[in-house]
């Protein structure tokens, strides 16, 4: 048998090992303080959105650190996930369908759909750059929100009613069932996200950004956000790979939706839950872990998201410290004297000169 | 027959005139030169060429096949490959990506492969590999290949571009004043290169350059550009010696 050599790996290879196994170890710490009665209900219920911050945040890594585009408007392909699963949840609640079956189609369904819009409106917005891609994609996703927050959609024995004005207008028989209820949203969705469920879509979304730059069309990304003038040069499709990428994105920040969708009995298109705010916190848990870093991305959206509920005793406090944390984050990750001092500090040397006294 | 053969090339820009009535014949296998003063439309020779600017009028024939109105992938595909007179590496990718990237249409597998890794990755990963590394041994820059592209020497990046060029497998390989910053060690070294890549390669090289030792030295053919238009053309001898040539460039 080929034995690993964890030393002569290379970089890339070691850096997604190291990525997988944080995520495993965090969910077995979690579950082993689950049993022990070591964690309050509070932290508890945060597991699962912790999942979900840490999917999206993922996506959304793909797009700013890989393809180098800044995207605002995430949180609407994560309404798109979360309502087109849920839609399809709701329909086939009745049928007597296995619920796991059920989920995985929901999740399928969510992803896909996700990427679709990912693509169609990449289609516009990614002949723009920069801070005009980010303007345009913030409005795009608000337009997403707005689009749902007014969508009714009913089904009763003569098939499904659509209207976007009001419920009545549906004229619905006797027979109708609401399923989706305007700035009422979704109601009755049953509940099956899970922490177990959310640490395995982070896993695959990880096996599917690691595999994806570290193959031909992700160095074809790279080469486009590095030079795009060089990239054509050497016969690089830069519209194909750029909407290849925005997609994969949408469609990873969908499935974030979807385990939105399917943890809460009622879904809302809110400002609060898939408005601007939502983008924007995305993006900060992506810039502070590091533009280009999945690992980062996971860590920081922990960290943020725990932060506040941590310091919920603090009540006048709470906020004054998140940011003071931002700020520090932000600091010891990016400011060219702390990445320094992380460098002449760095475990693997303090270790490294330990064996080397032992040896002498 | 000619690899590339320009018939009455011109474009305008605004009011301007940048280029008007560019000829050449350039046969396979030869190292031709484009040289004048700075402005004379060298690099805007190059453009149209490589499909960056679409000509206002003209005939471009790539070994016999009309290019003129594809765009830059579809001129690469049909076989020029180029390099910049500032350098464009891909500056955050290893040395040995930058020339798989250059690889990118000579070895394909779908991204769903990638994503899946299924068998096919790994085999034609390793065939890239391969390729890759040969390609940088050419340029003595195999045992660099895991640097940063951005943390080589100037000379080397020269040569990765030259590299990276090569790995799409052109017919004709355009080099926009490779010696550009090179000190005359390093200008030395790279003509050995050039000379090396056409006899290796077998390949068709047009060179836009300054440094006169290097254009005297390895180009066969000289076409001089001044104000837009053909000063001089013909053996690089008899073209340098040109009166009409040393006055564009030294003045009177």
């Amino acid at each position: 048998m080929k034995k690993l050599n964890f030393k002569n790996m290379k970089k890339t290879t070691k850096d997604q090992i190291v990525t997988y196994a944080m995520v495993v170890i965090v969910f077995l710490i979690a579950q082993a303080m689950i049993f022990t009665g070591n964690m309050s209900s509070l932290m508890q219920g945060l597991l699962v959105p912790l999942c979900i911050y840490s999917i999206v945040a993922i996506g959304l890594n793909l797009c700013v650190g890989y393809l180098g585009e800044l995207s605002l408007g995430h949180a609407g392909f994560m309404c798109i996930g979360a309502f087109s699963s849920a839609f399809f949840t709701k329909c086939m609640v009745d049928t007597g369908m296995n619920e796991n079956l059920r989920f995985l189609l929901a999740l399928i369904i969510g992803t896909l759909t996700a990427a679709v819009f990912g693509f169609l409106i990449g289609i516009p917005v990614l002949r723009l750059r920069g801070d005009y891609l980010a303007i345009v994609t913030l409005a795009f996703g608000e337009i997403i929100k707005n689009v749902i927050n007014v969508l009714y959609i009913g089904r009763d024995s003569n098939g499904f009613h659509i209207s976007i004005k009001d419920a009545n207008s549906l004229n619905l028989g006797e027979d109708g069932v609401m399923l989706i209820n305007g700035a009422k949203g979704i109601t009755g969705t049953p509940h099956q996200s899970s922490f177990l469920l959310g640490i395995v879509l982070i896993l695959i979304s990880l096996v599917v950004v690691f595999h994806l730059v570290n193959s031909r069309s992700g160095r074809a990304i790279m080469a486009i956000r590095d030079n795009r003038i060089a990239a054509e040069s050497v016969g690089i499709n830069i519209t194909k790979y750029k909407l290849m990428a925005f997609s994969i994105s949408a469609a990873i920040a969908g499935m974030g939706g979807v385990l939105y969708a399917h943890n809460l009995a009622t879904l809302t298109a809110l400002p609060a839950n898939f408005g601007y705010n939502m983008s924007i916190m995305i993006l900060v848990f992506v810039v502070l872990g590091g533009m280009g870093s999945f690992r980062g991305s996971i860590i920081a959206a922990v960290i943020l998201t725990m932060l506040p509920e941590v310091l919920r005793g603090m009540a006048d406090y709470r906020m004054l410290i998140y940011a003071i944390v931002l700020i520090a984050m932000m600091l010891f990750n990016w400011a060219p004297k702390a990445i320094e001092w992380r460098q002449r500090h760095s475990l693997k040397k303090i270790f490294k000169k330990k064996t080397e006294e032992v040896q002498e | 027959m000619a690899m590339l053969e320009v018939k009455n090339l011109g474009i305008s820009f605004g009011g301007l005139r940048a280029v008007d009535g560019f000829e050449v014949e350039i046969k396979k296998g030869q190292l031709y030169g484009l040289i004048g003063p700075n402005g004379a439309g060298k690099t805007t020779v190059f453009n149209m060429l490589t499909g960056v600017y679409k000509p206002d009028d003209g005939l471009i024939k790539l070994d016999g096949q009309d290019i003129v109105g594809k765009n830059t992938v579809e001129i690469n595909k049909e076989g020029i490959a180029r390099t910049f007179q500032n350098i464009r590496l891909f500056k955050d990718q290893s040395v040995l990506d930058n020339v798989k990237i250059g690889l990118h249409n000579q070895y394909k597998y779908s991204t769903l492969t990638g994503i899946l890794r299924l068998p096919k990755y790994k085999k034609i990963e390793n065939e890239m590999n391969e390729k890759a590394r040969e390609l940088l041994k050419v340029f003595e820059l195999d045992d660099k290949e895991e640097y940063l592209a951005s943390n080589l020497p100037y000379g080397a990046q020269r040569k990765l571009e030259i590299a990276r060029a090569l790995a799409t497998n052109p017919k004709l390989l355009l080099l926009d004043e490779p010696a550009a910053g090179m000190n005359p060690n390093e200008t030395e070294e790279l003509m050995d290169t050039i000379r090396f890549v056409r006899d290796e390669f077998d390949m068709t090289i047009l060179l836009i350059e300054h440094d006169m030792r290097l254009v005297s030295g390895i180009c066969e053919e000289l076409t001089v550009l001044n104000f837009g238009q053909v000063l001089a053309q013909g053996k690089t001898s008899d073209v340098l010696n040109n009166p009409e040539v040393i006055k564009a460039y030294l003045g009177e």
